[in-house]
């Protein structure tokens, strides 16, 4: 069934294992990602994640580092923008102001090649170029299309942002590419154009049966608008899905924080169905994670149920906001600021009780549990990271001078009060409450960041020392090039980047 | 109870401040356009009258009477015309010349790889730094090293080097400053790199253009001392012409019709370019 539908619905893009570093800087990671024909798919992420670069890689005007893109089937890695079926919206319309309306749309037709079907002597297909009558009557259709039929002489600066954007968009789509890239297009308009533009473009999508790839930071325009999202952070992909699946199933942490309000805790599976959190065990919808397996889970504040008589949490309301159709409030249970949203209004100091249904908790794995840093062995069984010399099993038989990635479980690290009980000292700059301990995070001195699960409670800005027992720190060896780069690791099964690239329905 | 004691606070933050800003105003006692008066002094004395002082010379004779014999003095002296003819055509080929070697640096230039920190610009606008009588005798050395014996060659060279810099800057700066989105946007819609060169770069650096032909061709047109000093009684040029008469102390009259009548062909020729620009340019009018 499965290759039933990929022959229907076949991949019009594949990206396969892109990276893409500037000046060191890894903005892309080894990212893969198949965009069917047709669909919308939208690359969702905060500012700085590198979707864009993603896109600019598919238009053609940065060429990845490493991998390759495909488009239906043929390597584009390296092609030049002008000879790929790809048109741009660009993120400032980017329109000639040379040129009026009518000519910034007719520009890439005028350099279009259309194959006649005829072939010469040797062979080879011959192409012509439109015609002027067929110039105009493309650009008088698609000037329909985005509502602008009386604006053909106008002036581009007379123009006003969402007409400028139609421009842009009539622009790219009247070239008929196979695929549409749009680069936060709606950026620069205000909340209502936005709005109006947002389900413009989606029905413009359904009418022409163009593939978008659309690029926003905006999660609710990703929802409302596409088939499917992909969330990115840190150049890699968090998930890849559909609306639905990535609001109600998010894979990890992130993905729940940045899609919609949620309240992101700390949890215990105790058995398949069985979790337990805020010292309370609940039913739930997820099975296949181990035995006493430490998870993150997710809950969003409509599925909370509040209660003044009954619930698995007894807890104190904080504050309650009226948001126009609902309240929202904060209750303060076993420790945890719980979001809450219910029609029903609770007063602040109001002793609640909370409840979750089994298909309001969403299980997912730790997004990550292990420091990582890169050291080097000093001597038999000492490493030095962070700027510390610490103790280690030497198993693997490691030489002084060699190059490692250490590893060290959040869970495996003890701080200490005094700073010279430690191994290296470090501020304290966040502790979040989990449900059941804390996640401290700490800075050393040379600004590396180190993530501890405690179940002391520990205060920002605590001068802390650092300390880690020699059997709990992993020592892996790495390759590096010529200037200490780290290039693969010599074990490259061990450190597996978690993808989620597959979509599971 | 609180607020009639809010609103009275309002009031009183309220009503205080147009009176005090009134005082202000008073206590300074000037308006805005106070400020325009050391300006307008300025281009009064160095602008205006030098003009009209111009202007008294060009139509009046040896005796203070008004009179149109200058005038009447070049238009009946072809040869002097001819050398006119001659100092607008080694300034066009002379900005020409300009144009042709500062777009493409200029082009180069504005890539930002191959230009970090601007170092590269400042290397071409160095020699600005020099005095330009300086500059034009180490030309002549080194047209005598190259032993290049043609005066017009080496007139139209010594105006090259000299005013390069003026074509450059203009350039450069409306080069470097396109927006970069729309150079990426004709790539997209399938222009290649020489295709946006001409259909989009060239056609958007036109203020850039048209400043920097006006930069380098109005003052080639009425320089003398590039030709005094780099070429020979063959390169005479209008400058000259007006050099010369000023030499001279009876000559004021006739070199300040010259002068305007110069200044009157400059003018059509900034009208002229003005109009090309128009509703072109992004960047402000030329001049």
């Amino acid at each position: 069934m499965a290759n039933a539908t990929v022959s229907k619905f076949d991949n019009i893009i594949e990206i396969k294992n892109v990276t893409k570093v500037f000046d060191g800087i890894t903005v892309v990671d080894d990212v893969n990602l198949a965009v069917r024909r047709g669909e919308f798919v939208t690359l969702l992420g905060p500012s700085g994640c590198g979707k864009t670069t993603l896109l600019r890689m598919i238009a053609g005007f940065e060429i990845p580092t490493k991998g390759s893109i495909y488009l239906e089937k043929q390597d584009v890695t390296t092609i030049p923008p002008h000879l790929r079926p790809i048109n741009t919206v660009f993120q400032k319309y980017a329109l000639f102001p040379h040129l009026n309306v009518f000519k910034n749309i007719a520009f890439g037709l005028k350099l279009k090649k259309i194959d006649t079907g005829e072939v010469d002597k040797k062979g080879r297909p011959i192409f012509r170029k439109f015609t002027k009558d067929e110039i105009r009557e493309k650009v008088e259709r698609v000037l329909k299309l985005v509502n602008l039929e009386a604006y053909g002489y106008r002036d581009i600066t007379g123009l006003s942002g969402g007409q400028q954007q139609r421009v842009a968009i009539a622009r790219a789509i009247v070239c008929e590419p196979k695929v549409l890239l749009l680069d936060e297009p709606l950026g620069a308009l205000d909340l209502k154009m936005r709005k109006e533009m947002q389900l413009e473009l989606a029905a413009m999508h359904k009418n022409i049966g163009i593939t978008f790839i659309y690029v926003t930071h905006d999660q609710e325009e990703a929802l409302t608008m596409s088939d499917k999202v992909v969330v990115l952070t840190d150049g890699a992909v968090q998930q890849y899905g559909t609306p639905k699946k990535i609001y109600d199933e998010p894979a990890n942490a992130f993905v729940a924080d940045f899609i919609g309000e949620s309240n992101i805790l700390s949890g215990v599976m105790h058995a398949d169905f069985r979790v337990e959190f805020c010292g309370a065990e609940f039913e739930c919808l997820d099975k296949g994670f181990n035995k006493d397996e430490q998870v993150d889970l997710v809950i969003r504040p409509e599925d909370i149920k509040i209660s003044r008589k009954k619930g698995t949490l007894c807890g104190k309301v904080v504050s309650t906001v009226f948001k126009g159709t609902y309240y929202e409030m904060e209750v303060l249970a076993e420790n945890y600021q719980f979001t809450v949203q219910n029609t029903e209004e609770f007063t602040p100091d109001e002793t609640v009780y909370l409840s979750v249904e089994p298909n309001g908790i969403h299980i997912m794995k730790k997004l990550k549990v292990v420091n990582e840093f890169i050291g080097t062995v000093t001597s038999e069984d000492t490493v030095e990271f962070c700027g510390g010399e610490f103790e280690f099993n030497n198993t693997l038989g490691l030489e002084k001078g060699d190059t490692v990635r250490v590893k060290i479980p959040f869970g495996k690290i003890e701080l200490t009060d005094d700073e010279d009980d430690g191994v290296i000292g470090a501020n304290v700059t966040q502790a979040f409450y989990k449900g059941s301990y804390y996640q401290v995070q700490v800075y050393t001195d040379d600004d590396n960041e180190f993530f501890i699960d405690t179940a002391d409670e520990w205060d920002m800005n605590d001068r802390v020392g650092i300390k880690i027992k020699p059997e709990d720190i992993e020592v892996i060896k790495v390759e590096t090039d010529e200037d200490g780069n780290v290039i693969s690791d010599a074990q490259d099964a061990s450190v597996a980047p978690e993808t989620e690239n597959e979509e599971v329905e | 109870m609180a607020n009639p004691v809010n609103s009275a606070a309002i009031e009183n933050n309220g009503a205080p401040s147009p009176e005090s800003n009134k005082k202000k105003r008073k206590m300074r006692g000037i308006k805005r356009t106070a400020f325009s008066v050391p300006y307008l002094a300025l281009s009064v004395i160095f602008v205006v009258i030098p003009l009209f002082i111009m202007l008294y010379y060009a139509f009046t004779d040896l005796d203070g009477n008004f009179s149109f014999a200058n005038f009447g003095h070049f238009f009946s002296r072809p040869n002097i015309m001819k050398v006119m003819g001659r100092s607008f055509l080694v300034a066009l080929i002379t900005t020409v010349l300009c144009f042709l070697l500062a777009y493409p640096l200029a082009l180069a230039l504005s890539s930002s790889t191959l230009n970090r920190n601007a170092i590269l610009v400042m290397l071409f606008i160095l020699p600005m730094w020099i005095n330009s009588l300086l500059r034009t005798y180490a030309m002549k050395i080194v047209l005598n090293i190259l032993e290049v014996t043609n005066p017009w060659v080496a007139v139209t060279t010594g105006m090259v080097y000299d005013f390069f810099p003026f074509m450059l800057m203009p350039l450069y700066s409306i080069l470097s400053g396109m927006d970069k989105n729309v150079l990426e946007a004709s790539q997209d819609l399938g222009a290649s790199p020489i295709r946006t060169l001409f259909t989009v770069k060239l056609p958007l650096s036109l203020p850039g253009i048209v400043s920097g032909v006006l930069m380098v061709f109005m003052p080639t047109v009425s320089t003398f001392a590039i030709s005094d000093i780099l070429g020979n009684t063959d390169t005479y040029l209008f400058g000259n012409v007006i050099d010369q008469w000023f030499r001279n102390s009876g000559g004021w009259h006739i070199g300040s019709a010259y002068s305007f009548i110069l200044l009157v062909l400059i003018a059509v020729t900034v009208l002229i370019a003005n109009k090309v620009t128009k509703g072109r340019s992004e960047v402000g009018g030329v001049l």
